[in-house]
């Protein structure tokens, strides 16, 4: 759609802009302000330069939530992704089914985050839970408290059940958009069900795998509420994420200036992957 | 075409899973829930429930919650409804700049931010009121609303303002009058996506209030502190905060994935 350039705009805007400014900036800087500043109590700081930014990109339990958070971004992107493609594919068109399959569906994207961990952490319990006395029937020593490996099996399991519904809606969305005459043309040409994905679905599902992908990216990365609680970031540290770490520095211990300078850092490194975001996007609406 | 529907009614049971056995523990005694393991409740029971309905610590959680989730949506619709219709329509100075930096705040994480909202409001005197919590969402909810608003606007052709404005309708008029009825779907799923995200955050619902206010998530925590690890009771709260999603879910259920898309699809 062509714009006009009308400079009035601004007044439409500036609720938006006051509101988020207040809710934004100012906590911006305070952030900003700590991460520079040595505090001895009370209310006394001094500029301490970018002594805490050095500390934390030195530091080695920095790089260990760092790599278990991109990690698990990963694993998490590995599994929802395809799932979430298949499952939309599978699903039927038409039909009084769509309906109750979309709505049961999205109904784990409306659980609070805490009740999802409350919910997993009850479903896992090694001694009383179903998971976690199923998997123990089946063989498997299964102690989520006790072992990493568990711990994560749990969490990502959590996960997939959590968001891979997100994937399947906006998939299905981008499916049904596509008219019938693509089909139609497949079929005289004799396509089969491969080429009919290859060189119909996939090319037109691009746009929504993307805010699919990127969203997925941006929400794991930013992982906080399940985690803490089925794992508490346990056992030992094997789940401590990034968010997690954070919280912990800055409201358990109150190391202002190092929690403020690792937010800044774990900050610009969501503003890049959203500026990759936006980059996409305005591509794809460029088309 | 069997065994199509096969793979979406497997991925179906196995998020019911987990719902059933939040609610199978919730009608459980204690007793049955530690002493056995059994998959479904042999002596049925509602206590737990009753004792969410009847003690106001419980209770007050879920009037908080939804006090601040209908705050905040109201709020951020209406402030985002004016700019969606700026973005989507006019060019001005800065605007994808604008639009960008909004876009960011939707990626911020809520972690980052915790710690000084909480000296935020605790200095202007809104600390532990759903005032707070509402502002504080709509540090995600305005750019999100914003984005789902400019989409489906975008799909109005610009012809309906054109024709409004030679048929001599005001600004405001059309506005109200014309313009917000045509993209009334669009404000749903803005409306609905708030509710969501606002509803299912917990990390700064929590470091923002701290009795008045405190949300029903919250709340939940204390079983596991203060009374023994009650699980019943957790499991019946969990599962009532299950109600106001499914609600709201069945109203939009043909336009979420379009909100997902940003009003895009």
């Amino acid at each position: 759609m062509n714009k006009t350039v009308n400079q009035k705009a601004w007044f439409f805007v500036l609720p938006v802009v006051l509101l988020v400014a207040f809710s934004a900036i100012i906590p911006l800087m305070t952030v900003v302000n700590y991460s520079v500043q040595e505090s001895f109590g009370e209310n006394t700081f001094f500029w301490s330069g970018v002594q805490w930014f050095e500390q934390v990109l030195h530091s080695d339990r920095f790089h260990a939530s760092l790599l278990r958070q991109i990690l698990f971004t990963a694993l998490v992107l590995v599994l929802e992704v395809p799932l979430g493609l298949a499952i939309a594919l599978a699903m039927p068109r038409k039909g009084p089914w769509v309906s109750v399959c979309l709505v049961l569906m999205a109904l784990p994207l409306l659980i609070p985050w805490n009740v999802v961990g409350a919910m997993w952490n009850i479903m896992a319990l090694p001694d009383i839970g179903l998971l976690g006395r199923g998997l123990n029937a089946m063989g498997w020593e299964y102690n989520y408290t006790r072992q990493p490996f568990a711990a994560w099996f749990t969490i990502i399991l959590m996960d997939v059940w959590h968001w891979t519904s997100l994937v399947v809606l906006l998939c299905y969305a981008g499916l049904v958009s596509i008219p019938d005459a693509y089909y139609q043309a497949a079929k005289i040409d004799g396509a089969r069900a491969w080429a009919v994905f290859r060189y119909i679905q996939l090319p037109k599902l691009k746009y929504v795998l993307t805010i699919a992908i990127l969203l997925r990216f941006m929400d794991s990365f930013m992982i906080y509420t399940e985690v803490v609680v089925v794992t508490g970031g346990g056992p030992g540290n094997s789940t401590t994420f990034l968010s997690i770490d954070l919280v912990k520095a800055a409201l358990g211990q109150f190391d202002l200036g190092p929690a403020a300078a690792m937010s800044l850092i774990y900050f610009l490194i969501i503003l890049l992957l959203s500026w990759l975001f936006y980059t996409l996007m305005m591509r794809n609406e460029a088309r | 075409m069997r065994t199509r529907f096969l793979v979406p009614t497997i991925y179906v049971v196995f998020l019911l899973l987990p719902i059933y056995w939040l609610l199978n523990m919730s009608f459980k005694t204690t007793n049955e829930i530690l002493g056995s393991f059994t998959l479904w409740p042999r002596t049925f029971t509602i206590a737990n429930y009753a004792v969410i309905f009847t003690d106001s610590s419980w209770y007050n959680g879920y009037i908080a919650s939804i006090e601040y989730v209908v705050m905040n949506t109201i709020l951020s619709v209406a402030v985002a409804l004016p700019a969606a219709y700026a973005f989507s329509r006019y060019r001005f100075l800065g605007d994808k700049h604008l639009f960008f930096w909004l876009l960011t705040n939707r990626m911020a994480p809520p972690a980052v931010f915790a710690l000084p909202f909480y000296q935020l409001y605790s200095a202007v005197g809104l600390f532990d009121t759903p005032w707070a919590v509402a502002l504080a969402h709509t540090l995600f909810n305005v750019p999100l609303a914003v984005w789902i608003l400019e989409g489906f606007m975008s799909g109005v052709p610009k012809e309906l303002d054109e024709t409004a404005y030679v048929d001599g309708y005001p600004f405001w008029r059309f506005f109200l009058r014309i313009f917000i009825p045509t993209i009334a779907a669009g404000i749903g799923v803005a409306c609905f996506f708030c509710f969501m995200f606002s509803w299912v955050e917990l990390l700064l619902a929590k470091t923002l209030t701290a009795v008045a206010a405190k949300p029903i998530a919250a709340v939940m925590t204390k079983t596991a502190s203060t009374s023994g690890y009650q699980l019943g009771l957790l499991a019946a709260a969990g599962s009532l905060t299950l109600v106001p999603g499914a609600v709201v879910i069945y109203f939009v259920r043909n336009y979420i994935a379009k909100g997902f898309a940003l009003g895009r699809v």
